[in-house]
C-alpha cells in the first residue's frame, strides 16, 4: 500500500481539483466588486442584490423549479414501474423492445430527443392528449421522458440486490401482489426512489437543449436564460446565481449525509446489542 | 422424535423413544385406508431443457414431519416451491387436503413457508412481522393481538415484540420466522433448510423445540434439507432425492438400516461397500464372494436377485467389530492393518487396510477411559460382523 | 425508535395505500371487471407493464417515426408546419411523396460528412481522456475505507448537481485571454503573452471531459466495488506482482464497467452541442451544432431531420453495445 497508492492519490487529487477549481473560481468572483469576472476589485455583495432584482431571471428560475418538481414526480412513478418490470417480471413478450426503449434515452444525444419531441408536438397539436401550446406541459413531458430512464436504472439496480424472498414471504402469508409492492417492496426501495427523484429533478433543472426545442416562444427556463445571457456577454450575476445553487446543494447534501451516518451508527449499535445479548 | 419401527409392516413400537407417548396414529403410511394430506402426483418441472423434478409422486399424511433429503441440485427445493406456489409444475398435479392446487396462487394456499434466509421484513417490528399474515386475512385487531401474543410466548420471544430484525440474533430471527408462519394455523408448513444457519449447539436445541411445537400444534411439516443429522432427528419419514427423483421413502430407521440402493446407502452416514458375486441364494440366507475379502460374506436373510449376479454388500462402520486375535468363524471375517485412527472423543474411527488394498472404516465407542490393550497404528487386526449386519443392494 | 418521523409517515402511507388496494380488490365490482379484462389478456401485471410502455411509445418511439417521415419531406418556407406532408390526398387518391433529396444533400455536401467525422473523433478522444482520468479515480474510491467512500462519491456527484451550464461558463472565465489561468501564468513570468485557449478544440475537450467525467466514474465505481479482493490476494500470494495482478485480474473484470462508462460518455458526446458552442472555435465542427443551426438558423426542418436520422444510424451499434453491457451490470433478469 505504498507506491501504488501515491499514484492513485495523485489521480484523485488532480481529478477533484479539476472538478472543483471552476466552481471555486465562480464562488470567489461572485463577491467581486468589479464587473470583470477575472480581475479582483474588492469584496462586495452587489451582484447578489442585482440578481434579486433581476425579474426575468427569477421568473425563469421559478418556472424551472416547477417544471423540475413535476418532472421528478412523473419520472419517479413511471421509472419505478419500469424498474419493477425489468427486475421482477421475468420474460414477457415485448421485453427486448421494452428494455431498449427504457434505456435508450440514457445515451441518446439530446438534440435528437429534443427535435423529435418538438416535431411530435407540432404534428399532433390537434389531438386531445397533446398540448396545443408549447410551454410548461410540453417541456415537462419531454423532461419526464428523458429522466425516467435514470430512475429506472437506479430502481432496477436496487431491486436486483434486494432479497426477493421477502416478497415471496409476503405472498406466502396471504398478501396479493399489489399489497406486497406497497407494504414490502416500496418501503425498502424508498431510498433508491428518492435518489431517483433527486436525479430527475437535477437533470430537468439543468437541461438546456430539450427545453429550447420544446418550449414555446413565450417560455423561458433558467438554463435558456443563462445561455442567452452568456452569449450576450458575461455578467457576474451569473456567478452569484451559481454560488447560491452550490450553497443550497451543499447544505442539502450535508444534512442528508449527517442524518444517514447517524442512522447508520444507530443501526450498528443495534446489531452489536443483539450479538451481545445472544440467546 | 423419529418414530422407530423394527421392520416395515410391524406393529408400532409400544416401547417408547424417550419423551414420546406412543399413539395409535404413528404410522399412517402403513394404513391402506388413510387419506394423504399432501398428494404429489407425477410432478415434473423443467427449466428449459433442464429437468429439475422428474416424475415425482409422494404422499404425506397429516401430522407427519416429512423430510426431503438430498444434495444440492437434486430438486428438493424446487419441489417445495411448487408446493408453496412459487413455481408451477410442467406436468402433474399437487393436492393439499384433497384440493387441486393447480391454479391456486401462493397467497390463497393453506400453506405457509419458512424461508432459509428467514425473510423477515426489515422495516417492521417483530410484532408487526408476526401479525402480517393475520392482517391479510382481515381479522379484528383484538384477535390478531391475542394470537400474536400466544405465538410469541410459544417461541419464547415475548420480550422482543418491539424490536426490529436487525436487532435480533440469528436464533431469535429464526424463532420470529417460525412464529410468523405458524400463527396463521396453516394446514402445512414448509421449511427450507430450517437449521442451516445456526451453530451446532443451537441447532440441536432448536431441533427438539421444532418437534415439540409441531406436536403441540399438530401441523404437518414438510422439511427440505441436505443435512442428514437434521433429517434423522426431525423426520417421521424421509424422502431421499437424487437428480430430480425420489429414490427411497421411509422412516429414518428404514433408510439407514434398509437402504434400497447404493446411492442411498452411501448418502446416509458412512458405509463400507463390498462388491461381490452371488454364490448361493436361498430364501433364508445368501452367500457372496468378494474379491476384497478372503472369506465369504454370509447374510442371514434372502434377497431377490439372479444367481451369479453382481451385488454390493453394504456394512455400516459401527456394525463391524475389531479383534486382535483371529475369530473362529470362517465367514464374515477380514484381516487387515490399522492405517489411521481418528479419536472423536465419544468414539474412534479406524481405517483398516485389507490385504486386497481396500480400506475399511470401523467405528467403535470408547468404552474405557484408558485402555492398555487398545488397538493401535500398524497393528494387525481382524474385522468381523454379525450375519444380519450387511445390507445387499443391487444397484 | 430509529427512523425519522417523515420516513415513518411515508411508510405508514405506503402501507395504507396497500391496504386500500387489498380491500378494493376484494370487492365485487373489481372482481367482475378484472375477470372480464382477464379474458382479453389484461391483468394487473399487464397494466404495470403498459404504463411505461405506452408513455415511451407515445413520447419516444413515435417521435422518431415522425423525424423519419419529415426527413423525407421538402421545406415549405411559408407554411406552418414548414414542411410538406408525406401523404397527400390528390384527386381522391393517396399519394406518397417521398423526397430523398435531403439525404442526397447530406451526402453531397462535404460539410456534413466532415462534421460527422469530427464529432466521432472528438467524442472518441474525450472518452479516452475521461477513461484515463476517471479509472484511477474510480479505483481509488473503490479501494478506500468504507467511511471515506461515501464522502468521495458525494464529492464526485456534487458538481453534477450544480448547473451544467454555469460550470461550463466558469471555464470561460478560467481560460479566457484575460482569464485566471493566463493572468496567473503571466504574473509568475512563465509566459509573456496570453495563451489562446478559448474558442479552441483544446477548450472544447476540457469542457467535454469536465462535464462527462462523473458519467465515467460512476459505472466504473459500481463495477470495481463489487470485485472480490481475495482474488488479488490469492494472485499475489501465488507470486504475482501487484501491477501484473491488476492487468490480469482487475482490468478484465472491470471491462463491462469500462464499456458501459465509455458508451455513456461517447454516445451523447457525439451529439453534443452546448460545449462546442460555448468553448469551441468556429472550426470545431460538431454534428450537434450542425443540427441546431439547420433547425433554428436555417429553419430547414427536413434537412435537420435527415441529419438526426443519419446520426441515429451512426450511433445504433454503440447504443446496442451499451444496452447489452448496462443490462449485465445492473443485474440479470430472473
Amino acid at each position: 500500500m505504498n507506491k501504488r497508492s501515491t499514484t492513485l492519490m495523485t489521480a484523485l487529487v488532480f481529478g477533484f481539483a479539476f472538478l472543483y477549481v471552476p466552481i471555486l473560481s465562480m464562488i470567489v468572483f461572485s463577491f467581486n466588486e468589479s464587473r470583470l469576472v477575472t480581475v479582483w476589485g474588492g469584496f462586495s455583495f452587489k451582484w447578489y442584490g442585482q440578481l434579486m432584482n433581476n425579474g426575468p431571471m427569477l421568473d425563469a428560475a421559478v418556472l424551472s423549479l416547477k417544471i423540475a418538481a413535476v418532472t421528478a414526480c412523473g419520472a419517479t412513478v413511471i421509472g419505478t414501474l419500469a424498474g419493477l418490470v425489468l427486475a421482477r417480471f421475468g420474460r414477457f413478450r415485448s421485453r427486448t423492445i421494452f428494455s431498449g426503449m427504457v434505456t435508450a434515452p440514457l445515451v441518446m444525444p439530446e438534440v435528437i430527443t429534443g427535435l423529435s419531441l418538438l416535431l411530435l408536438f407540432v404534428a399532433f397539436a390537434d389531438l386531445p392528449f397533446v398540448p396545443n401550446e408549447r410551454g410548461f406541459s410540453t417541456i415537462a413531458i419531454a423532461h419526464i421522458t428523458l429522466t425516467l430512464s435514470y430512475v429506472t436504472v437506479v430502481v432496477q439496480s436496487r431491486l436486483s440486490t434486494m432479497d426477493d424472498s421477502l416478497e415471496e414471504a409476503a405472498m406466502d402469508l396471504g398478501a396479493r401482489p399489489a399489497k406486497v409492492f406497497f407494504a414490502i417492496t416500496l418501503p425498502i426501495i424508498a431510498p433508491a426512489m428518492i435518489s431517483g427523484w433527486l436525479l430527475a429533478f437535477t437533470l430537468s433543472l439543468d437541461d438546456l437543449v430539450i427545453a429550447t426545442f420544446t418550449a414555446g416562444p413565450a417560455t423561458n427556463t433558467l438554463p435558456m436564460m443563462i445561455f442567452s445571457t452568456v452569449r450576450r456577454g458575461i455578467t457576474p450575476e451569473i456567478n452569484a446565481l451559481a454560488t447560491i445553487m452550490v450553497a443550497i446543494v451543499t447544505l442539502f447534501v450535508a444534512i442528508a449525509g449527517i442524518s444517514m451516518s447517524r442512522q447508520e451508527k444507530r443501526r450498528q449499535r443495534d446489531v452489536q446489542m443483539a450479538i451481545a445479548a445472544n440467546k | 422424535m423419529a418414530i422407530p419401527a423394527e421392520r416395515p409392516g410391524d406393529a408400532p413400537n409400544q416401547g417408547a423413544s424417550p419423551g414420546k407417548r406412543p399413539t395409535n396414529k404413528q404410522t399412517p403410511w402403513t394404513d391402506d385406508k388413510a387419506q394423504p394430506y399432501i398428494r404429489i402426483e407425477r410432478v415434473t418441472k423443467k427449466f428449459g431443457d433442464f429437468v429439475a423434478v422428474n416424475d415425482v409422486s409422494l404422499s404425506v399424511y397429516r401430522g407427519e414431519i416429512f423430510c426431503l433429503l438430498g444434495g444440492s441440485g437434486c430438486g428438493k427445493t424446487t419441489l417445495l416451491r411448487m408446493l408453496a406456489g412459487f413455481e408451477q409444475p410442467t406436468s402433474g398435479q399437487l393436492f393439499i387436503d384433497g384440493v387441486d392446487m393447480s391454479d391456486v396462487p401462493p397467497y390463497e394456499r393453506p400453506v405457509n413457508m419458512m424461508f432459509q434466509s428467514y425473510a423477515l421484513f426489515p422495516h417492521m417490528t417483530v410484532e408487526q412481522n408476526v401479525a402480517f399474515g393475520l392482517k391479510q386475512e382481515g381479522l379484528p385487531r383484538a384477535e390478531i393481538e391475542t394470537r400474536v401474543g400466544e405465538m410469541l410466548s410459544m417461541v419464547k420471544l415475548q420480550e422482543f415484540t418491539k424490536r426490529k430484525p436487525h436487532q435480533l440474533s440469528g436464533g431469535q430471527r429464526q424463532r420470529v420466522a417460525l412464529a410468523r408462519s405458524l400463527v396463521k394455523r396453516p394446514k402445512v408448513l414448509l421449511l427450507d433448510e430450517p437449521l442451516g444457519a445456526l451453530d451446532k449447539k443451537l441447532r440441536e436445541h432448536t431441533q427438539f423445540e421444532l418437534v415439540n411445537i409441531q406436536e403441540k400444534l399438530g401441523v404437518t411439516f414438510m422439511v427440505v434439507t441436505h443435512d442428514q443429522e437434521e433429517a434423522m432427528t426431525l423426520a417421521s419419514r424421509i424422502g431421499v432425492m437424487n437428480q430430480g427423483r425420489i429414490v427411497q421413502t421411509g422412516t429414518p430407521h428404514e433408510i439407514y438400516e434398509f437402504p434400497s440402493s447404493r446411492f442411498v446407502s452411501e448418502f446416509i452416514g458412512s458405509v463400507n461397500m463390498f462388491e461381490g458375486r452371488l454364490l448361493e441364494d436361498e430364501p433364508d440366507y445368501v452367500r457372496i464372494a468378494s474379491p476384497d475379502l478372503e472369506s465369504t460374506i454370509y447374510v442371514d436373510h434372502g434377497i431377490s436377485a439372479a444367481s451369479g449376479a453382481t451385488v454390493w454388500a453394504a456394512i455400516r462402520p459401527e456394525k463391524i467389530e475389531i479383534a486382535t486375535s483371529r475369530p473362529l468363524s470362517q465367514q464374515n471375517v477380514a484381516q487387515g492393518v490399522v492405517q489411521e485412527i481418528a479419536y472423536m472423543g465419544d468414539s474412534s474411527v479406524y481405517l483398516v487396510r485389507l490385504a486386497s488394498g481396500k480400506v475399511v472404516r470401523v467405528t467403535q465407542p470408547n468404552i474405557r477411559r484408558h485402555d492398555e490393550e487398545a488397538v493401535t497404528w500398524d497393528q494387525t487386526v481382524y474385522l468381523h460382523w454379525h450375519p444380519s449386519s450387511p445390507v445387499i443392494v443391487t444397484e | 425508535m430509529s427512523k425519522p418521523s417523515y420516513v415513518l409517515l411515508g411508510e405508514r402511507l405506503a402501507m395504507g395505500v396497500g391496504q386500500l388496494f387489498t380491500t378494493l380488490s376484494k370487492s365485487p365490482p373489481y372482481r367482475w371487471s378484472s375477470g372480464v379484462l382477464r379474458r382479453f389478456g389484461v391483468t394487473g401485471r399487464t397494466t404495470v407493464i403498459a404504463i411505461p410502455w405506452i408513455w415511451l411509445l407515445l413520447f419516444f418511439l413515435i417521435p422518431f417515426v415522425i423525424v423519419l417521415k419529415i426527413s423525407f419531406a421538402e421545406t415549405r418556407w411559408l407554411g406552418t408546419p414548414p414542411y410538406t406532408p408525406l401523404i397527400e390526398h390528390v384527386n381522391n387518391q393517396y399519394q406518397l411523396r417521398l423526397n430523398t433529396g435531403n439525404y442526397w444533400f447530406l451526402l453531397k455536401e462535404s460539410l456534413y460528412f466532415e462534421a460527422f467525422l469530427s464529432s466521432l473523433r472528438v467524442a472518441s478522444i474525450s472518452t479516452i481522456f475521461c477513461l484515463l482520468l476517471g479509472y484511477p479515480m474510480a479505483y481509488a474510491i473503490a479501494r478506500a475505507d468504507t467511511s471515506w467512500r461515501n464522502i468521495l462519491l458525494m464529492l464526485v456527484i456534487l458538481p453534477f448537481w450544480t448547473s451544467f451550464l454555469l460550470r461550463v461558463y466558469a471555464w470561460i472565465g478560467l481560460l479566457g485571454n484575460n482569464g485566471v489561468i493566463n493572468r496567473m501564468l503571466i504574473s509568475i513570468g512563465i509566459i509573456d503573452e496570453p495563451i489562446i485557449m478559448l474558442q479552441t478544440d483544446f477548450a472544447m475537450y476540457i469542457g467535454i471531459v469536465y462535464s462527462y467525467l462523473p458519467f465515467m466514474i460512476l459505472p466504473l465505481y459500481a463495477n470495481l466495488e463489487k470485485h472480490d479482493l481475495s482474488l488479488i490476494e490469492a494472485a499475489v500470494d501465488l507470486g504475482c506482482k501487484p501491477w501484473k495482478a491488476f492487468l490480469k485480474i482487475t482490468l478484465p473484470l472491470s471491462m463491462p464497467g469500462v464499456i458501459a462508462g465509455s458508451m455513456l460518455v461517447f454516445i451523447p458526446a457525439v451529439g453534443e452541442f452546448v460545449i462546442p458552442r460555448m468553448l469551441g472555435g468556429t472550426d470545431s465542427l460538431m454534428i450537434g451544432r450542425v443540427l441546431w443551426d439547420e433547425f433554428f438558423s436555417n429553419r430547414n426542418w427536413p434537412v435537420a431531420s435527415a441529419v438526426a436520422v443519419a446520426l441515429l444510424i451512426v450511433l445504433v451499434i454503440p447504443i446496442m453495445v451499451f444496452q447489452r453491457f448496462q443490462a449485465r451490470e445492473v443485474g440479470a433478469a430472473r
